[in-house]
């Protein structure tokens, strides 16, 4: 099994570099068809308005005179028409009956089938009544229906042409996405800095990013900074500033600083390239509810050609005369009429445009089945570290005692903990550095594991820890103890210190909250979605976090292990849950909920457990997926709505239900011209999606 | 009722029930997929109005190649989608493209072109 599981690896990346070829080569052949269905509809537009006029030439008053009904004159000029109209068959309208042949061999129907028994049939009937009129009974029974034939073939070309370009346009983010990569990348080899292909990169080259330029690979700054804009990778416009040991992704675009980096993905593992496969794979993937329209659009050619039979033999047994004409032209109509493109289209179209819509904006949904579960959540859990908050703990207020300042208090305080392994250490000793502090280096470090750290720093001696630690040295501490509760209240860790044998002040520690958190958490609200923080902090820190982003539902102090299970109390509750957190640690929560979010997983995009994978680290992301869900599932339905009224109100009228009671008859070219009108009308529905506005406007 | 109305009536019912029976009632046994030299079994599909074969049987547990050419340039069949292996691809006319998965459980899937006009079935049969 293993061995079979490497093989299929090992096909499978050649397989997905032909795809990327395949796609390019998809574009250019949806271009050459449209170019050869417009031709097309040229040759059958400029047959089809002398030959609609002249099958009816008692109607125009010079026409009327030349051409008088049962004359020599009118016979020859519709066996023209006969001729032509066979042209245009033969050219543009050749690939409905060799459509129709090809399915017919696999005994199955489509709309090939439909439109060539239509006017196939409007052309055999009328070349039957021109050459053997006297098989008909009545004279006005043997007028032609060349123009049927034409202007169908005609309509439904050009209606096949637009669509054609308008899908064309739904696909268009994939291959925006596939634009995205740089072809060169600037490498250090042997010394030498050298420009080459980018397929020639290798894992652990040094990379070289000017000013400007676009990052070509994956990989991890060594040298230098920048800031670079990420905006087509993450949906952020911010350009985020990076430097030596920060992630870079390959197509992003450097602005004005230059930097080199240790390419660590290259080729086909690059996020770029995992987000193109990601993409087509669920863009091509089926909404559930299509495996329904998928059942009904497999009984409904043939149904369709049933229903033309049926309506045949009721016109000639009850229709009005002369029966057999008007029985032929309900049946063709009725043939016509039907539209199973736009019952087929209706959801792979809005799909293909969602999917890629959230692509280009940093949020890859992973399916149709992502995406119609992220329609109907109605809870959203949000892990807090790492994802309501920035998951870093910072120093965030400085209170320094009397005698005492803020930049003293820091440097002493991080001149104790630099040789410290505790977490919140870690966070003192940043502290410091970020305010251009230079704490002095610390003698006699001596750590007491749950209470704090004793150290001589600049020959003063300092403590840093809890208020007993500072008391149990006799350090007077109850003047800072109001403050402390206070920043406690506020879901900070107060760190006491102490310099010699006086308390020097407080250090407030906390995971700060991201910036737009709030902002993202009222619009997730606004969505009509309740939200709950789930986290292992205690109770009063999590109840301090939640009150700050407005959260009023907490689940404190969840064991890692506990997550999937809380997820799934949730569920039992009756709720449809999504589940936002980092596909690493939350990955079984990520799967337990009904729809698993992994949020700001930078280059690392493919998260086996997530539906929804946010490149980017903003809850915006979120909101921004939850309305993308939305839009596509309710263009998928009026898709669907209007193909099933479409044909649910065409194809009767066309049988001509209504001709009993207000003598309604469709002719066939009207027939022609709602098809085609119907599929354009789902492809250009599907298309509006893409300006779906994902941002609020703001205020 | 006059002996032609009676005709038409005859020969119309006779029709329905002919194209019922074409279309809905077709159960064609496929084509079983050949092993390679690399342990796969493979199948060749031509795309042209339809699947040639459009019933493939494999055997259970062992990895599947099936190469599609396209060969026709509607663009109805430009992609062709397995639903349940969830695997699907661009098939550009006159190309070989390769799909490969792993049956699991002997059962029937379908893969269709991503409107679901053109059909086929792979059955997965115990091994």
């Amino acid at each position: 099994m293993t061995n079979d599981n490497a093989i299929l690896l090992a096909a499978s990346q050649t397989y997905d570099a032909h795809r990327r070829v395949a796609s390019s080569a998809a574009s250019e052949d949806r271009q050459a068809e449209y170019r050869a269905l417009m031709r097309k509809w040229w040759f059958g537009a400029a047959v089809g308005v002398p030959t609609m006029i002249l099958s009816y030439p008692w109607i125009f008053p010079v026409l009327r005179d030349l051409f008088p009904r049962g004359s020599q004159q009118l016979w020859a000029l519709w066996a023209l028409m006969g001729v032509a109209s066979l042209a245009v068959i033969a050219y543009s309208g050749n690939q409905f009956f060799t459509g129709a042949w090809e399915a017919l061999k696999h005994r199955s129907a489509n709309m090939h089938t439909l439109i060539a028994i239509g006017t196939g049939t409007a052309w055999v009937y009328s070349t039957v009544a021109l050459l053997f009129p006297w098989l008909f009974p009545a004279a006005e029974m043997t007028d032609v229906y060349y123009d049927v034939t034409v202007v169908v073939t005609a309509l439904v070309v050009l209606g096949m042409a637009l669509e054609a370009k308008a899908r064309g346009r739904t696909s268009e983010a994939i291959e925006k996405l596939i634009g995205l990569q740089p072809k060169t990348a600037r490498v250090v080899r042997h010394g030498q800095e050298l420009e080459i292909p980018i397929d020639e990169v290798v894992g652990g080259d040094t990379v070289v990013v000017r000013p400007g330029a676009k990052v070509p690979v994956d990989g991890v700054i060594v040298e230098g900074s920048s800031a670079l804009d990420e905006s087509m990778i993450t949906g952020e416009s911010m350009p985020v500033t990076k430097g030596p040991g920060d992630e870079v992704i390959g197509a992003t675009l450097n602005t004005t600083g230059a930097f080199r980096f240790r390419a660590t993905r290259v080729g086909e593992e690059t996020a770029l390239a995992t987000i193109i496969r990601m993409v087509g794979d669920a863009q091509a993937s089926k909404v559930p509810i299509q495996r329904i329209v998928d059942r009904v659009s497999g009984y409904f050619t043939p149904a369709v050609v049933i229903l033309a039979i049926a309506g045949f033999v009721i016109w000639y047994d009850f229709g009005p005369t002369p029966a057999f004409a008007y029985a032929t032209i309900v049946a063709v109509t009725t043939l016509i009429i039907a539209c199973p493109c736009a019952l087929g289209m209706a959801t792979p179209l809005a799909l293909t445009t969602g999917v890629g819509l959230g692509a280009t904006h940093g949020i890859l949904i992973r399916s149709g089945d992502a995406l119609q579960a992220a329609k109907k959540l109605d809870t959203i859990v949000l892990d807090k570290t790492g994802t309501i908050t920035l998951g870093r703990p910072a120093v965030t207020d400085l209170i320094p005692a009397e005698g005492f300042d803020e930049a003293g208090l820091l440097a002493f305080a991080a001149g104790a903990e630099r040789d410290s392994e505790h977490p919140l250490a870690a966070a003192v000793v940043e502290g410091a550095a970020e305010r251009g502090l230079a704490p002095p280096a610390p003698d006699a470090f001596e750590a007491e594991p749950g209470h704090g750290v004793r150290a001589t720093v600049g020959g003063r001696r300092v403590l840093v820890g809890k208020r007993v630690f500072l008391e149990a040295a006799g350090i007077e501490a109850e003047p800072l103890a109001e403050t402390a509760a206070r920043l406690a209240d506020e879901g900070k860790t107060p760190v006491f210190v102490g310099i010699d044998g006086r308390a020097a002040g407080l250090l407030a520690i906390a995971d700060p909250v991201k910036p737009d958190s709030r902002e993202a958490i009222g619009a997730l609200r606004k969505l009509g979605l309740s939200v709950v923080m789930i986290t292992g902090d205690n109770r009063r820190t999590a109840l301090a976090i939640a009150r700050q982003v407005g959260i009023d539902r907490v689940l404190a102090e969840v064991l890692p292990q506990d997550k999937a299970h809380e997820v799934r109390k949730l569920q039992l509750e009756g709720r449809t849950v999504g589940m936002v957190g980092d596909g690493i640690n939350d990955a079984p929560a990520l799967a337990q909920a009904d729809v698993g979010f992994a949020i700001g997983t930078g280059t690392d995009v493919a998260i086996e457990a997530s539906d929804v994978t946010l490149i980017s680290g903003s809850l915006r992301g979120v909101v921004a997926a939850v309305r993308i869900s939305r839009a596509t599932m309710r263009n998928v339905y009026q898709n669907l709505f209007g193909a099933f009224i479409y044909n649910g109100l065409g194809l009767p009228v066309a049988l001509g239900v209504l001709y009993p009671f207000i003598g309604l008859l469709l002719s066939p070219i009207l027939a022609a011209a709602a098809m085609s009108f119907s599929s354009v009308t789902v492809v250009g529905n599907a298309n509006r999606l893409k300006r779906f506005r994902l941002q609020e406007a703001p205020a | 009722m006059t002996p032609d109305k009676l005709l038409v009536t005859l020969l119309g019912a006779a029709l329905i029930i002919g194209v019922a029976w074409f279309f809905w009632f077709k159960r064609v046994p496929g084509v079983r997929a050949g092993i390679v030299s690399d342990g796969y079994q493979e199948a060749m599909i031509l795309v042209k109005g339809g699947y040639t074969p459009d019933t493939i049987r494999v055997a259970a547990g062992r990895p599947v190649r099936l190469l599609f050419r396209r060969e026709e340039t509607a663009a109805c069949s430009e992609r062709v989608v397995l639903p349940d292996f969830g695997k699907s691809a661009e098939l550009p006319t006159g190309t070989v493209v390769p799909i490969e998965f792993m049956p699991g459980e002997p059962g029937e899937h379908e893969f269709t072109c991503q409107m679901g006009m053109l059909r086929g079935r792979i059955v997965v049969e115990a091994a």
